[in-house]
C-alpha cells in the first residue's frame, strides 16, 4: 500500500514540479498568453509521454496491463493536441522563426530535433488509427511503433533539454531521464524483438478476408 | 630490420607532412589577404522590417549592443553606417515596432546602442542586427548570447560592396 502511494507521488512528482517551476519561471512577464500556453503544451506533452511506456509495461500500481494498454492511445491522442498546440502557439507567435524550423532551416539546434519528434508522434498515431485497414501485421506494427517510439522520446528529450526557456534546469532534466529510464526498461522487456510472432495465422487470415 | 622499414615509412609520412603544411602555409595567407565578407546568419532576416528610426536609446535601456563595419578586401573601417536593431526584450517582442531601433557607426566603424535587457525567446537569448543601406550587400545578423544574464552583446559587419 504504502509501496503504491510512493510510486504514484513519485510520478506526480516528476510531472508536476516541472509544470510548477515553469509556472514560476521569471520570462513568463515578457511573454504574450498565446506563448505561454505553446510553451506549457510542450511541457505537458513531455509528462504525458512519461506515461506511455508505463501504460504499456504495467507499471502503474493499481492499472492492470490490460487498462494500461487502453489508455495508452487515448494519452497518444492527448500528446498529438499537446504538440499540434505547442506548434500552433509557437507559430501564431512569430511565424518565421516555426516556419524555419519546420523547413529544417532554423539557427537554433533544438528545432530539428522536436520537428522530427513531432512527426514521429504523427505517424504513430497515424499507423494506430489506419493498421486494420492497412492490414498491417500485430508484429510490423509492434516494430513500427517501437521504432517511431524511439525517435519521439529521444527527439524530445534532446530538444527540451537544449532550449532555454521556462522550464527550471534540474526538474527538466529530471523528467526526462525518468522518462528515458522507463522507455528503455519497458522496451527491453517488451515481448516483441523474440523471434516468434505472436497470433500471426488469425492476422494472415484476416489479411486475406480483406484483400477478398 | 622492420623496425627501420617503419622508421622510414614514418619519417616520409612526418615530411610528408611538414611539405603539405610549410605549402599550405605559404599559400594560405595569400588568400586570406583579402577579408571576407561577413555572411547573413540562418533566422537573422526573422521579424525584420524596413526603415526602423535611428534613436538614441531603444526603450528605456539598460542593455548595451555593440559591434563594428568593415569593408571587405581591406578592412578599413566603414564611418555613417545605419545599422538596424531589434530583439525580444523586457519591453517587447521582437515584432513590436517600439523593438526596433537604428544607429550609425562613428568615424572607427563601431556602433553601440543602448536597449533594453534581452531575454529568451524561442529557445535563445539572441538579437537581431541588419545592414540595409543599399551600399554595400544587405547582411543580416542573429547572435546569441552566452548566457541570458549578460546585460551586452556584440556583433561585427564585414560588408561586401555591390
Amino acid at each position: 500500500m504504502t509501496r503504491v502511494t510512493l510510486i504514484w507521488v513519485a510520478l506526480a512528482a516528476a510531472v508536476c514540479v516541472p509544470i510548477a517551476a515553469a509556472a514560476a519561471s521569471p520570462l513568463l512577464a515578457w511573454r504574450d498568453p498565446l506563448y505561454i500556453l505553446a510553451g506549457f503544451a510542450g511541457i505537458v506533452a513531455l509528462g504525458l509521454m512519461l506515461f506511455q511506456p508505463l501504460l504499456i509495461g504495467g507499471y502503474l500500481p493499481g492499472l492492470s496491463a490490460r487498462i494500461g494498454r487502453r489508455v495508452h492511445p487515448w494519452i497518444g491522442g492527448a500528446l498529438v493536441v499537446a504538440v499540434l498546440i505547442h506548434v500552433g502557439g509557437l507559430w501564431i507567435t512569430s511565424p518565421p522563426d516555426m516556419i524555419d524550423a519546420l523547413l529544417f532551416v532554423s539557427p537554433t539546434p533544438f528545432s530539428p530535433w522536436g520537428v522530427i519528434a513531432m512527426w514521429a508522434i504523427f505517424a504513430v498515431a497515424l499507423l494506430a488509427a489506419l493498421r486494420r485497414r492497412l492490414g498491417l501485421r500485430p508484429r510490423t506494427w509492434r516494430i513500427a511503433h517501437m521504432l517511431l517510439a524511439v525517435i519521439i522520446v529521444v527527439g524530445s528529450v534532446v530538444h527540451g533539454m537544449l532550449v532555454e526557456g521556462t522550464m527550471e534546469t534540474f526538474s527538466k532534466a529530471a523528467l526526462c531521464a525518468l522518462l528515458l529510464a522507463m522507455t528503455i526498461k519497458v522496451m527491453a522487456g517488451l515481448r516483441v524483438w523474440r523471434k516468434r510472432a505472436t497470433s500471426r495465422g488469425e492476422n494472415i487470415a484476416r489479411q486475406e478476408t480483406e484483400q477478398a | 630490420m622492420t623496425s627501420v622499414v617503419l622508421n622510414r615509412r614514418s619519417l616520409l609520412a612526418a615530411g610528408g607532412f611538414v611539405l603539405a603544411t610549410g605549402v599550405s602555409g605559404l599559400l594560405l595567407p595569400a588568400r586570406a589577404e583579402g577579408l571576407a565578407p561577413t555572411a547573413s546568419m540562418p533566422g537573422g532576416a526573422n521579424n525584420y522590417f524596413k526603415g526602423a528610426p535611428t534613436v538614441d536609446r531603444i526603450g528605456k535601456g539598460g542593455f548595451w549592443m555593440s559591434g563594428t563595419v568593415r569593408r571587405a578586401g581591406d578592412g578599413a573601417p566603414l564611418a555613417g553606417q545605419r545599422i538596424q536593431i531589434w530583439a525580444h526584450t523586457t519591453e517587447g517582442r521582437e515584432h513590436d515596432p517600439h523593438s526596433h531601433g537604428a544607429t550609425l557607426t562613428d568615424k572607427n566603424g563601431a556602433f553601440r546602442l543602448e536597449m533594453p535587457q534581452i531575454v529568451p525567446v524561442f529557445g535563445q537569448p539572441h538579437g537581431h542586427l541588419a545592414y540595409d543601406s543599399g551600399e554595400f550587400k544587405t547582411v543580416f545578423l542573429r547572435p546569441v548570447m552566452r548566457s541570458a544574464k549578460d546585460t551586452s552583446l556584440e556583433a561585427h559587419f564585414v560588408l561586401q560592396p555591390v
